[in-house]
């Protein structure tokens, strides 16, 4: 195709994706915990790392998340069209097309994998490799739409960042590593089956089976308090590994303390008492799920830190 | 229909060719950098000059930085 003929068969009102629709694609807010969770990964690590092979390695993993993202939506656009939440994302809106979020998340994932390859190791490059694998193929393309469990299985692609940090640094996987894991992949079902008991979500209409749905409130209730119990297992197990101190076991004390007690509170009442002070427990308890996850791994930093500087420890 | 100087296309892509530009040099900064910080922790590079057995100037002995004497063995003064 020519020049002239673009102009000629452009129309005005053709809308031109810009840089920002593309950035939409990239799922900057899941990118921005990504972010997080590796760097804390990556600094609470016994071996240090140069500052800029850390930098690279960590715009590495988040732009390998922001990949998985964009061939997410670009699978999921049908489901995405569907329902209210999802339905101004850029695809089903109409201001990408989706072959060009096709294109963009495999040439992403290309380039995100080839410089981690290059800048650190075969370890953290063969897991950030696999967490996008996981992520669209195993999670978007095969479960999503196959089992209720499905939110548990996509926990498990958000929960490898930190671990993929921690090789960064070491070259290998450890218990810390595991543990990091597990506490991400632990806190997804409780965190999210709290959010989905008080919000309305039209996920039956597009086809995705959500517990709530598929097996009622009821057994959503059963299953946060299920979730948790773990997971309270995995957050102090944490605080009795080299990254552990006194400091995290204070505050995972204190948090698993408060959460497992929202937990065993929405799991305690059924829904016409939720229903009577709207949800109050479900929203509370949500909240509290975000503090968690921030207040743990921000817990880990303060003993990396302490332990930097010959403080504490156990 | 005449080519226009400026094409329509040029102005309505503006935005994005500037984000890819930019995007460009941040790849290459992130690459040159990649490669200092590698080279500088080989260490001494001078060891990775000895591999074909071809003579450098830098690698000649009286081009090597100057180090401490050997103290003598005792009775050669």
């Amino acid at each position: 195709m020519s020049d002239m003929s673009l102009h000629e068969t452009t129309p005005d009102t053709v809308y031109e994706a810009q840089m920002g629709d593309y950035f939409a694609l990239l799922k900057p807010r899941v990118m921005s915990l990504v972010v997080f969770t590796a760097l804390v990964g990556l600094l609470v690590a016994p071996v240090p790392v140069h500052p800029f092979i850390g930098f690279v390695a960590i715009l590495c993993i988040a732009v390998g998340a922001g990949a998985s993202g964009a061939l997410n939506m670009w699978w999921d656009a049908d489901i995405d069209a569907a329902m209210r939440r999802t339905a101004k994302r850029p695809i089903p809106d109409g201001r990408v097309q989706p072959g060009e979020a096709l294109g963009l998340g495999l040439a992403l994932s290309f380039f995100a994998i080839l410089l981690l390859g290059l800048a650190t190791n075969a370890v953290a490059t063969g897991l950030l490799a696999f967490t996008i694998f996981f992520y669209a193929v195993i999670y978007s393309m095969w479960l999503k739409r196959a089992t209720p469990q499905n939110i548990v299985i996509g926990g498990a692609a958000g929960a490898f960042p930190p671990m993929i940090g921690w090789a960064v640094a070491t070259g290998g996987v450890s218990i810390e590593s595991v543990l990091m894991f597990g506490l991400i992949f632990m806190w997804t079902p409780p965190h999210f089956w709290a959010l989905a008991l008080f919000v309305k979500t039209d996920y039956g209409d597009a086809g995705v089976p959500m517990l709530t749905e598929t097996h009622g409130r009821r057994v959503t209730r059963n299953h946060v308090l299920a979730y948790c119990l773990p997971l309270v297992a995995v957050a102090l197990g944490l605080g009795f590994t080299s990254i552990g101190g006194p400091v995290y076991l204070a505050v995972a004390v204190v948090f698993n303390a408060w959460f497992l007690k929202g937990c065993y509170d929405i799991w305690r009442r059924d829904e016409a008492q939720a229903e009577a002070d709207k949800y109050k427990v479900e929203i509370k308890t949500f909240k509290v799920s975000l503090y968690y996850l921030f207040a743990h791994f921000g817990a880990l930093l303060i003993e990396a830190a302490l332990r930097a500087n010959h403080i504490g420890g156990l | 229909m005449a080519i226009q100087v400026e094409h329509e296309i040029h102005t309505r892509r503006r935005g994005r060719n500037i984000g890819v530009g930019l995007l460009l040099l941040g790849f290459i900064a992130i690459v040159f950098g990649l490669t200092v910080v590698k080279v500088l922790q080989l260490g001494d590079l001078r060891s990775f000059e000895t591999f074909d057995h071809v003579v450098r100037p830098q690698i000649l002995p009286e081009n090597l930085p100057e180090t401490a004497p050997e103290a003598a063995p005792e009775g050669t003064n």
